[in-house]
């Protein structure tokens, strides 16, 4: 179990494993010619359906005031490419505040993830206590519960902490997960009772054990939480839009909203501030994807 | 001997816990609390009894909500609960590039649902690329009103939900063909069996648990939609506001110095009893998994 933690090097044929603890049989493995176009034209359908859209706003973006951006024989490559249409939507809307506002956002919610979930997950996995099965029966019990359920009275206790139309108020009920604790919990779990039981005898600490035994060996899931504690808060719309009425603490995906109404008029702007919130978050995730999908494969992603 | 101190459990756990009590535990509470009330952003918070239920009882755009809701979900559930699993099995097989595919396939998932109502915003525009292609090719004598049509809307709106999920339950998908026996296929391709009567015989029964938890995130996810028809809809929810979700209404009612936060409080009891039904059902699945 430790073995496929440790292997952290980039290896890109290694995302999700069909064939996991199984020696295929090449006979059956290989593939027919035929099948092979057949799956390949098939792959580029669906890339064409799900990439398409975000490359056809990608390409509005960079198309020059002097394109026709309406016609009905419409060019999938900007003709006169420019990238005035941001610099153009910069100067309007304060886009980069915006961005700012996102980052420092998502930078809370990820350090508040990894510390708070770490710490109770190992102690939940590790650690004999007392009460220990009520607290994670009432952290389970809190996964029936969708967050707009609560969304309410979040906003009622988030404003008697002083902390509405603050960034503070948006990142702060999310920065500890509870999904995050008991993924953690399960990851720790996995670790080899083995290690910590020679470790006790050792005379080790519960932070000797946490910090060189169970942090090693957690660093997929680890990895996964950090990318969707950044994906979740970086995309998340709906409660900053409640928490935020102050313009200038916008974060993007509330700031952009806007977009359609300021700039209904030219489509390449709104593209453009579209875009300017796209990018970064899918560099983030072709950069982080192989640890992403290495987690999907330790069963980090059930649903 | 450091490490026999009873509260360093509770000291790992405090954060946790505090964070769980303060933004779970306590807003639940005071959700059913101010359910009963007529607080207002600033000042109220009378007792006022059954009147917020009463109230939704007669409101007919929380009906229309319902409605829509309703419809959410029987487009969604087959459609997700089955074009996934395709996508799962073309990607499963390793071709060189497979792992390019698997991440752009997933790229819908990862990009917030207001960038991609943005973008199928200007896709569905009266003068946008699915209007002018249809029209170049005479398939349509004008624009569809896909953004201001009551109904037109609110298929776009799913439309965009299930594009948007696609990935997401095809990664789900994928990890669980990993576990359906690669004997029982091979076994089946001897025997003669078509790869249309393996997908029925052998995919399909090894994947029944995981769509089962699939189609339950689905309806749940259905009825939680709020950013996809808010966006669409410039934030007016339709003509006539018919185009609404719950969750919209939740968010109208407790927006603003005008904000009605006790009728905000009892639609999202409603909300919670709508949705505990199929998360219940995924606890047993998951129980019985386990």
């Amino acid at each position: 179990m430790a073995g496929r933690t440790h292997g952290l090097k980039p290896d890109p044929t290694r995302g999700i494993s069909p064939t996991r603890g199984f020696s295929p049989t090449r006979g059956f493995n290989s593939t027919s010619p035929a099948e092979k176009a057949v799956r390949y034209v098939l792959l580029l359908l669906v890339l064409l359906l799900t990439v398409g859209p975000f490359l056809w706003e990608l390409s509005t973006s960079l198309k020059g005031p002097g394109e026709d951006i309406f016609t009905r024989s419409p060019s999938f490559l900007p003709h006169q490419p420019t990238l005035g249409n941001y610099a153009e939507v910069a100067r309007t809307v304060p886009v980069w505040t915006y961005a700012a506002n996102s980052l420092v956002v998502a930078v809370i919610t990820v350090g508040g993830n990894v510390v708070g979930a770490t710490l109770a997950g190992f102690a939940l996995a590790r650690l004999r206590f007392r009460g220990a099965r009520l607290v994670l029966g009432l952290f389970l019990a809190t996964l029936v519960l969708p967050g707009e359920v609560t969304i309410v009275s979040q906003y009622v206790t988030i404003r008697s902490l002083g902390l509405a139309d603050t960034l503070l108020g948006v990142a702060l009920p999310g920065a500890i997960g509870m999904l995050n604790v008991l993924l953690m919990r399960t990851a720790f779990r996995a670790v080899p009772g083995e290690l910590d039981d020679a470790a006790i005898v050792d005379g080790a600490t519960v932070r000797q054990r946490l910090l060189h035994i169970g942090l090693p060996n957690v660093r997929g899931m680890l990895s996964v939480i950090v990318i969707f504690a950044f994906i979740g808060a970086w995309d998340d719309f709906l409660w900053p839009l409640i928490v935020l009425t102050d313009p200038d603490k916008y974060t993007l995906t509330v700031g952009i909203q806007y977009l359609n109404g300021t700039f209904s008029a030219n489509p390449r702007l709104i593209a453009a501030g579209t875009m300017i919130a796209f990018l970064p978050i899918v560099l983030v995730f072709a950069a982080l994807q192989r640890f992403f999908f290495r987690g999907v494969e330790e069963g980090a992603i059930k649903g | 001997m450091t490490h026999r101190r009873w509260f360093a459990p509770w000291l790992l756990i405090a954060p946790a816990l505090v964070w769980l009590l303060v933004f779970t535990v306590w807003p639940s509470v005071n959700t059913v609390i101010l359910s009963f009330t007529n607080a207002r952003p600033l000042g109220g918070g009378r007792f006022v009894g059954l009147e917020n239920f009463h109230r939704a009882l007669n409101d007919g755009q929380l009906a229309e909500a319902l409605l829509n809701s309703v419809i959410y979900m029987l487009v969604c559930l087959p459609l997700l609960t089955l074009l996934p699993l395709l996508m799962a099995l073309l990607v499963q097989k390793r071709l060189p590039g497979i792992t390019f595919f698997r991440t752009a396939f997933y790229t819908p998932v990862v990009a917030s649902a207001v960038v991609v109502a943005l973008i199928w915003g200007w896709v569905l525009d009266d003068r946008g690329l699915v209007n002018g292609l249809a029209q170049r090719f005479a398939l349509l004598s004008g624009p569809l009103p896909f953004l201001t049509d009551r109904w037109l809307l609110l298929l776009s709106a799913i439309g965009l939900t299930v594009w948007k999920g696609l990935g997401y339950y095809m990664v789900i998908y994928l990890s669980a063909l990993g576990n359906v026996g690669r004997e029982l296929h091979e076994a089946a391709a001897v025997d003669g069996a078509g790869s249309f009567r393996r997908f029925l015989h052998v995919t399909l029964p090894g994947v029944r648990n995981t769509m089962l938890l699939v189609s339950v995130l689905i309806s749940v996810s259905a009825l939680r939609v709020f950013s996809e028809l808010y966006i669409l809809s410039d934030g007016t929810g339709g003509p006539g506001g018919r185009d609404m979700s719950v969750v919209m209404l939740i968010q109208m009612y407790s927006r603003g110095f005008t904000g009605h936060l006790g009728y905000a409080s009892a639609l999202s009891l409603l909300l919670f009893v709508v949705t505990v039904g199929p998360l219940l059902l995924l606890l047993r699945l998951d129980r019985k998994a386990a």
